[in-house]
C-alpha cells in the first residue's frame, strides 16, 4: 500500500524506482537471476540465454520503433553485423591480440559497427515514414544478407553455410559453458535495462519520443530531425548489434539463414506484444515469445502421446496457435502485457482502499 | 527584434501573402488579425520556418533566419504555440514542459545513458527551473503529472504555452491563444500572457480572432485580408482604418 505521493525533492520525483514496490521488484529480479545463475537446471539456462540475447535486440527496436515510432522491420540485420564482426574480428586478429583481451575489444567494435550501419540504414527515414520506411528497412535486411552469403565474401563469412564462433574469454576466464554465458548475457542484459531507461529520463529520449508524438511540433521545440532520428537508429542498431555478439559468442556457429526476415518479425512481435515504447515491455514481450512456443510445444508432445508421427504432422499447427495467441494479443491488449502489469501495480499500490 | 520585410508566398496559384512588411518590437504585443484565410497561420508557418517564402526575408535580432530550418529557429529564441494545439499527447504535462528545454539543455548521449552525473545534475536543476518558472508561473502544478489527453481543452492550451515558456524565448509566437475558450478563461490566458511579457520582457506575436482582447492587450497591430497586408498601427488607428472595417462588415452602409 502506497498512502500518498509524500516527495519532498524534485531529486525523489525523478527517480525511476520511487517506492517501495518498484525497489521489491528489481530486487527480486535481480535474486531470480542470480539464484538462476546457480541453481537453474541446464534447459533453463539455455532458454533463459535465448531470451536474454533476444531482450536485448528487442529492447533496440524498442527504441528506434516504440520510442522514436520509425516501423523498422530489418532489424535482424544488424543483429548479423554485430554477430559477423565479431567473428570475422577473433579470426582478423588472431595472435595479435591476445585471447583474454580479444573479447573486450571485439564486442565494442560489434557494437560500433553495428551502429554505423544503423546509420546508413536509417536514412531514408528522413524522407519517408510508416510503411514505407518498413520497406526501406526490409531491403537493408535483404541487402546485408545478400552480402554475408555472397562467395566473394566467403572467405570472411564463411558464405552460406556459416562460420564458427569462438567461446569468449575475459583474462583467461573462458566462458565455455552456457550457465558461464548466462552470467554475461543476464548481467548485459539488466545494463541495457538501465541505461535505456536512462536515456529516456533525460533530453535526448524526451526528444526521440517528441519525434513519434508529433514530428513537426520536435522541430518547433529545436529538435533537428536529421540528428535525432539517425541517433535513435545508431542506439538500436548498437544494442542488436551487442546482441548480435552475444549471439555469436553463445552459438558454436552462425548462419546467415538466421538472420533473415523471421528474426526481425520476431523482434517486432515481441515488442508489440511486451508493449510499445514501455521499458519493461521487451522483457515480457520476449517471455512470451520465447516461452509461449516451449509450451505449446510439449502441450503437443502430451496431446500426441509422444509418437513421432503424430508429432510431425502436427507440427504446422503449432506456428498456427502461436500466431492465433499474438493475434488475440492484438486484439484484446494492444498495449502489451506492460499495460497489465501497470494496472496490476497501480491496483497493489492502491489496496486495499481501491482496485 | 522580429522584422518581417516584402515577404511573399504562394502555393500553386493561391498567393498566401504578398508583400507582408513588418516588425515585433521588443517587450512589446504586436497582433495580427484579419478574416479567415487572410494567411495568418501562413505568416506564422513562414516566420518558423515551414514553409519557405518566394521573396522577402525574415530577420531575428537583426540576423537574416529566411534560410534556416524551424529547429535552428527555435535554439535562436523563437518559440510558438499553435492554433490546434501541438503537444505530444503521449507525455504527461511535466515531460511536454521539459522538451521546451531542450535547446537549452547540453546532455548528450552518452552522459544520458549514464544518466548520474551530469545529465541528473542538469535534469535536476532544470526541473527546479520549470517549477518556478513556468508551472508555477502558470498555476498548473495540480496537473503536472496528468496525461495531456486528461485535460480539458483550455488547460491543454496553457500548457502549451508553458511549453513554449520553458524555451525562454526572446519572441514567443501565439497561433490564437483563446480560440475556442469561455469568457473566464480567456481572461485567464489574456492575464498570463500579459505577465509574460512585464516578468520575462519577452517579444510576443499574436494572432487571434478575439477583437476585444487584441485591442486590449496589443500595442502594435497588423491586419491582413486575403494574403495582403492591408493596415498597420496601434489598435485606435486599426480600427478607424476604412479598409480594415470594410474587410471586417463588409462594405460600408
Amino acid at each position: 500500500m502506497i498512502t500518498g505521493n509524500l516527495k519532498a525533492s524534485y531529486a525523489a520525483d525523478e527517480r525511476v524506482f520511487d517506492n517501495r514496490n518498484k525497489w521489491a521488484f528489481f530486487a527480486a529480479s535481480l535474486a531470480v537471476l542470480a539464484g538462476m545463475a546457480g541453481f537453474a537446471n541446464d534447459y533453463v539456462i539455455l532458454v533463459a540465454c535465448q531470451m536474454g540475447i533476444l531482450l536485448i535486440a528487442v529492447v533496440g527496436v524498442n527504441v528506434v520503433t516504440g520510442y522514436t515510432g520509425l516501423i523498422s522491420l530489418g532489424h535482424a540485420a544488424f543483429v548479423a553485423v554485430g554477430a559477423y564482426t565479431v567473428a570475422i574480428f577473433h579470426a582478423g586478429f588472431a595472435g595479435v591480440i591476445p585471447d583474454g583481451l580479444m573479447a573486450l575489444i571485439a564486442i565494442p567494435v560489434a557494437v560500433a559497427v553495428s551502429a554505423l550501419v544503423g546509420i546508413i540504414v536509417g536514412l531514408p527515414s528522413l524522407r519517408v515514414k510508416g510503411l514505407y520506411l518498413a520497406v526501406a528497412t526490409l531491403s537493408a535486411n535483404f541487402i546485408v544478407i545478400f552480402l554475408i552469403e555472397q562467395e566473394a565474401f566467403a572467405h570472411w563469412t564463411g558464405g552460406m553455410v556459416g562460420i564458427n564462433t569462438p567461446a569468449p574469454d575475459f583474462f583467461g576466464w573462458e566462458l565455455d559453458t552456457k550457465r558461464e554465458m548466462f552470467v554475461l548475457i543476464a548481467a548485459l542484459g539488466v545494463l541495457t535495462l538501465l541505461a535505456v531507461q536512462n536515456l529516456f529520463r533525460t533530453r535526448v529520449g524526451r526528444a526521440f519520443i517528441a519525434i513519434r508524438d508529433r514530428d513537426y511540433s520536435a522541430e518547433i521545440m529545436g529538435i533537428s530531425l536529421l540528428r535525432y532520428k539517425l541517433t535513435s537508429f545508431a542506439i538500436s542498431a548498437a544494442l542488436c548489434g551487442l546482441s548480435g555478439a552475444l549471439f555469436a559468442y553463445f552459438y558454436a556457429r552462425i548462419l546467415p539463414e538466421q538472420f533473415e526476415l523471421a528474426l526481425s518479425l520476431e523482434l517486432v512481435a515481441a515488442m508489440i506484444v511486451g508493449g510499445m515504447g514501455r521499458t519493461m515491455g521487451p522483457v515480457f514481450g520476449v517471455i512470451v515469445i520465447v516461452m509461449v512456443p516451449e509450451v505449446i510445444k510439449s502441450l503437443f508432445g502430451v496431446a500426441t502421446g509422444g509418437e513421432a508421427s503424430m508429432a510431425q504432422l502436427l507440427a504446422p499447427l503449432q506456428d498456427i496457435a502461436f500466431g492465433l495467441l499474438i493475434v488475440l494479443f492484438l486484439l484484446f491488449e494492444p498495449l502489451g502485457l506492460n499495460h497489465m502489469a501497470d494496472r496490476a501495480l497501480r491496483a497493489m499500490n492502491r489496496w486495499p482502499f481501491a482496485r | 527584434m522580429l522584422s518581417v520585410s516584402d515577404l511573399h508566398l504562394s502555393f500553386g496559384g493561391i498567393k498566401a501573402l504578398q508583400g507582408i512588411t513588418f516588425e515585433a518590437k521588443p517587450g512589446e504585443i504586436t497582433g495580427v488579425i484579419g478574416p479567415n484565410g487572410a494567411g495568418k497561420t501562413s505568416l506564422f508557418n513562414a516566420i518558423s520556418g515551414f514553409y519557405t517564402p518566394d521573396r522577402g526575408r525574415v530577420a531575428f535580432a537583426g540576423r537574416d533566419i529566411t534560410g534556416l530550418t524551424p529547429d535552428k529557429r527555435a535554439e535562436l529564441g523563437i518559440a510558438r504555440t499553435f492554433q490546434n494545439i501541438a503537444l505530444f499527447r503521449g507525455m504527461t504535462v511535466l515531460d511536454n514542459i521539459k522538451l521546451g528545454g531542450h535547446t537549452r539543455l547540453k546532455t548528450n548521449v552518452w552522459q544520458a545513458l549514464a544518466y548520474f552525473g551530469p545529465a541528473r545534475r542538469e535534469e535536476l536543476a532544470f526541473r527546479a527551473e520549470i517549477e518556478e518558472r513556468v508551472i508555477d508561473f502558470l498555476e498548473i502544478d495540480h496537473i503536472r503529472k496528468a496525461p495531456i489527453t486528461a485535460l480539458p481543452y483550455g488547460l491543454q492550451k496553457r500548457v502549451e504555452l508553458g511549453r513554449a515558456l520553458a524555451m525562454r524565448p526572446k519572441v514567443l509566437m501565439l497561433d490564437e491563444p483563446v480560440a475556442g475558450m469561455n469568457r473566464e478563461e480567456t481572461a485567464d490566458m489574456a492575464r498570463f500572457i500579459l505577465d509574460v511579457q512585464e516578468e520575462f520582457g519577452t517579444t510576443i506575436l499574436l494572432v487571434e480572432h478575439d477583437m476585444a482582447l487584441v485591442m486590449d492587450i496589443c500595442s502594435h497591430i497588423v491586419v491582413l485580408n486575403f494574403g495582403q497586408q492591408i493596415a498597420e498601427g496601434t489598435p485606435a488607428e486599426v480600427s478607424r482604418d476604412d479598409e480594415v472595417i470594410e474587410a471586417y462588415l463588409g462594405a460600408a452602409a
